[in-house]
């Protein structure tokens, strides 16, 4: 009895100093922080789940954290009570405020560097690496879920106007045409109306006519940069947007996607928004629609140029052990795979971030299969970036979309003409930006 | 005889407030401390850097056109909440008070939009009155008025004006109700026999013996309009359009949470702060002094 009870005492000695052998043996957490809720989370989950069950040193854990804001505050506050996650998920407007940050964020290429794995820059399409990247080429951030605008149009109001259904409009005044013959023939109650009014009218139409929207390089060349989006090609189009009020050519949608029900309610027969509610009208809309890329002033020399994306980008916060910043290497390689981007991709309606992932996704013949999704690749893609159509990089840019969509309302409603509303905007937006300046000295 | 009560133990009444003081300081006098000190402060989100500016943040904002307007703005729009929530709230109450049949199913009935949560309450107008799908702004547009919210700053205000003040009238209706039910009905008779008609018995009798009621009510109100309301002004407006709708609390709100300007959203808080004490103090000095309780 005696001998048996010492046996078992020994057999658990021996568990309990096997513990910690085993504890090293499990894999490295890292957590991912992210701001994707519904049917975009389960896919986040699956290709987390794809991530862990193609090793087992690593395990990505993530976690929903509302939208971008929330998921920004939340990583934010973790940071100041030092425990911070691996992976921050942060939208495009907050790029320079990470960046800023010195101290809480560790770039990607300094991850990938340290890790030994193999990292390409060059195999990521340059319209969607350029914004998160500095001047000199190295990338601060691992681009993860991207769009651009793009513009939906009604086939059934077409075709019921007796216009083709196979030709939208590719200049702007082409749209005002038909959109004039549209409202005439009484198909629709206005020619087109528009989501996110400052990244589509501001920032993409300067990216897109190639002019700048501040100066050092849209904001790339330091925290002294100031806008400059009271130009004459942008006063001259938000002008041309309140003047085609009258003849009903255009519409105010409200602010963020807020329109997207005039689009598909078929009010409008012609709607600018992300690429990536391609599949949210896919649902809504219960007529035949397509896309187009962005129309653009033939007498702006130098347009159509490209355009500049939106959504957000992963970033890898500091905190943390040498061990873990290699997971997070590790899982960045997972997701670069050229079969995991296509599949998000084909999925979701965002940008794939590699051109593999483009090739793939063609090769696929998905594009045959699904008309209107590569629009949006085939406009980033349309001439090789320059200084105006990289990107953007403003502190508290955010903000300054807020102020833009206030002066809009003050334009459309016709309290200010569209000069008056741009110079207050970019006065404002400059105030905040010296603000930034002096507090990230 | 000694008729108090007189505690010989020293600790006793200590330990009793004990859990008042506690809560007070952990969750007000602690953030609110916090809050001060940030609004001295220019850091960058992460507070890695960090500067003592003294007064630039509250410089910045009275510097700020926005700022200002946020306060014109406030004022109308809280007056207006109060206001409606409470003359609809006290018409309501005084109809149930005389309802005879079906009292009680009227009464649960009209405390139920109490239950919605403020965010929830800005969702549910914001699609009754959305100029594309929205029924009501149908019926309006029906009726020959050009309804658009997302433009037209007035139209934009009446909207959350009543998206919040709706809430108000529930919480309203049932301290009214209360109140009017405590008034003993020998008053009323009596006044009745001497010949006073409904109206004149209303403001002889019961609006004075409401006064306390009203009273506690205009200060919850108040309080409710400066700070509870930025879910409904997120859900519906976003301060806008053109900051029609930007009022005081939604924009401490949008400064530290969206814009990530924590000193500046600091200052605004401080400013807030000093406003409500400074209003309840004098709801408390002066107004009090007319409640008969």
């Amino acid at each position: 009895m005696k001998q048996s009870r010492n046996l078992w005492m020994a057999l658990a000695a021996v568990v309990i100093l096997m513990m910690p052998a085993l504890a090293l043996a499990a894999p490295v957490t890292v957590n991912w922080w992210h701001a994707h809720g519904g049917a975009l989370g389960e896919k986040v989950n699956a290709i987390c789940d794809g991530f862990n069950k193609s090793q087992n040193q690593y395990q990505v854990v993530p976690s929903y954290k509302g939208n971008y804001s929330d998921t920004m505050n939340a990583g934010i506050a973790a940071f100041r009570a030092k425990n911070p996650p691996h992976i921050l998920q942060v939208f495009e407007v907050g790029t320079a405020t990470m960046m800023a940050a010195k101290g809480a964020i560790k770039p990607v290429y300094q991850v990938m560097k340290e890790s030994g794995l193999p990292f390409n820059p060059g195999a990521y399409l340059p319209t969607v690496t350029g914004y998160y990247t500095t001047l000199d080429g190295k990338m601060l951030s691992m681009p993860f879920n991207s769009s651009t605008p793009v513009l939906y149009y009604n086939k059934d109001i077409f075709k019921k106007a007796g216009l083709d259904p196979e030709k939208p409009p590719t200049t702007w005044p082409a749209l005002a045409e038909i959109a004039k013959k549209l409202v005439a023939a009484g198909v629709c109650q206005a020619g087109f109306s528009s989501a996110w009014n400052g990244w589509i009218h501001i920032e993409n139409l300067s990216a897109w006519h190639n002019v700048p929207i501040g100066t050092k390089a849209n904001g790339f060349g330091g925290l002294d940069a100031s806008y400059t989006f009271n130009g004459p090609v942008q006063v001259r189009h938000i002008q041309q947007l309140a003047d085609w009020q009258k003849d009903k050519v255009f519409v105010y949608g409200g602010r963020t996607n807020a329109g997207n029900a005039k689009f598909s309610s078929g009010e409008v027969a012609m709607y600018t928004e992300s690429s990536a509610g391609y599949a949210g009208f896919k649902k809504t809309c219960q007529f035949d629609f397509g896309t187009a890329m962005l129309p653009y002033w033939p007498e702006v020399k130098g347009a159509p140029q490209n355009t500049i994306i939106g959504g957000a980008s992963l970033w890898v916060l500091q905190g943390h052990k040498a061990a873990d910043y290699k997971g997070v290497a590790a899982f960045f390689n997972y997701l670069s795979k050229p079969e995991v981007m296509a599949d998000w991709h084909q999925a979701t309606g965002y940008l794939p971030i590699t051109l593999a992932a483009y090739e793939l996704t063609k090769k696929q013949g998905f594009y045959e299969k699904n008309p209107g999704t590569e629009t949006s690749l085939k406009q980033m893609t349309l001439h090789k970036p320059t200084e105006n159509s990289k990107g953007l990089r403003f502190g508290d840019h955010a903000k300054t979309r807020d102020i833009m969509d206030n002066e809009f309302e003050a334009i459309f409603a016709g309290k200010k003409t569209a000069k008056q509303g741009l110079d207050d905007a970019v006065k404002a937006g400059n105030e905040l930006l010296r603000k930034f300046q002096k507090a990230n000295k | 005889m000694e008729k108090r009560v007189v505690f010989r133990n020293n600790v006793l009444p200590y330990l009793l407030v004990a859990p008042q003081v506690i809560i007070t300081l952990v969750f007000f006098i602690w953030p609110a401390s916090q809050a001060l000190w940030w609004s001295f402060l220019r850091e960058d989100a992460f507070g890695t850097k960090s500067a003592f500016v003294w007064f630039e943040n509250f410089a910045d904002l009275f510097a700020s056109a926005e700022y200002l307007n946020s306060f014109r703005v406030t004022l109308i729009f809280s007056s207006a909440v109060a206001g409606v929530g409470f003359s609809v709230a006290l018409l309501l109450a005084v109809m149930a008070d005389r309802a005879l049949r079906s009292a009680t199913v009227y009464k649960t009935l009209i405390i139920w939009p109490y239950a919605v949560a403020p965010v929830v309450a800005g969702v549910l107008w914001f699609f009754l009155f959305n100029p594309t799908v929205g029924m009501v702004a149908f019926f309006i547009k029906k009726a020959g008025v050009n309804w658009n919210h997302t433009l037209n700053g007035t139209q934009a205000m009446t909207l959350v004006i009543i998206a919040a003040a709706w809430r108000e009238i529930s919480y309203n209706f049932l301290f009214f109700l209360a109140g009017l039910q405590a008034i003993p009905h020998a008053f009323i008779e009596a006044a009745a026999i001497d010949g006073a008609g409904p109206w004149k018995r209303f403001w002889t009798i019961v609006f004075p013996l409401l006064s306390p009621t009203m009273f506690f009510l205009i200060v919850v109100n108040i309080v409710y309009a400066f700070f509870d309301t930025f879910g409904v002004i997120h859900a519906i407006t976003r301060g806008g359009p053109n900051y029609a709708t930007n009022i005081l609390v939604y924009k401490v709100f949008n400064d530290g949470f969206i814009n990530l300007d924590l000193g500046g959203s600091a200052a605004q808080s401080v400013i807030l702060m000093i406003v409500v004490i400074t209003l309840t103090v004098v709801q408390f000095r002066f107004i009090e002094r007319k409640v008969n309780y």
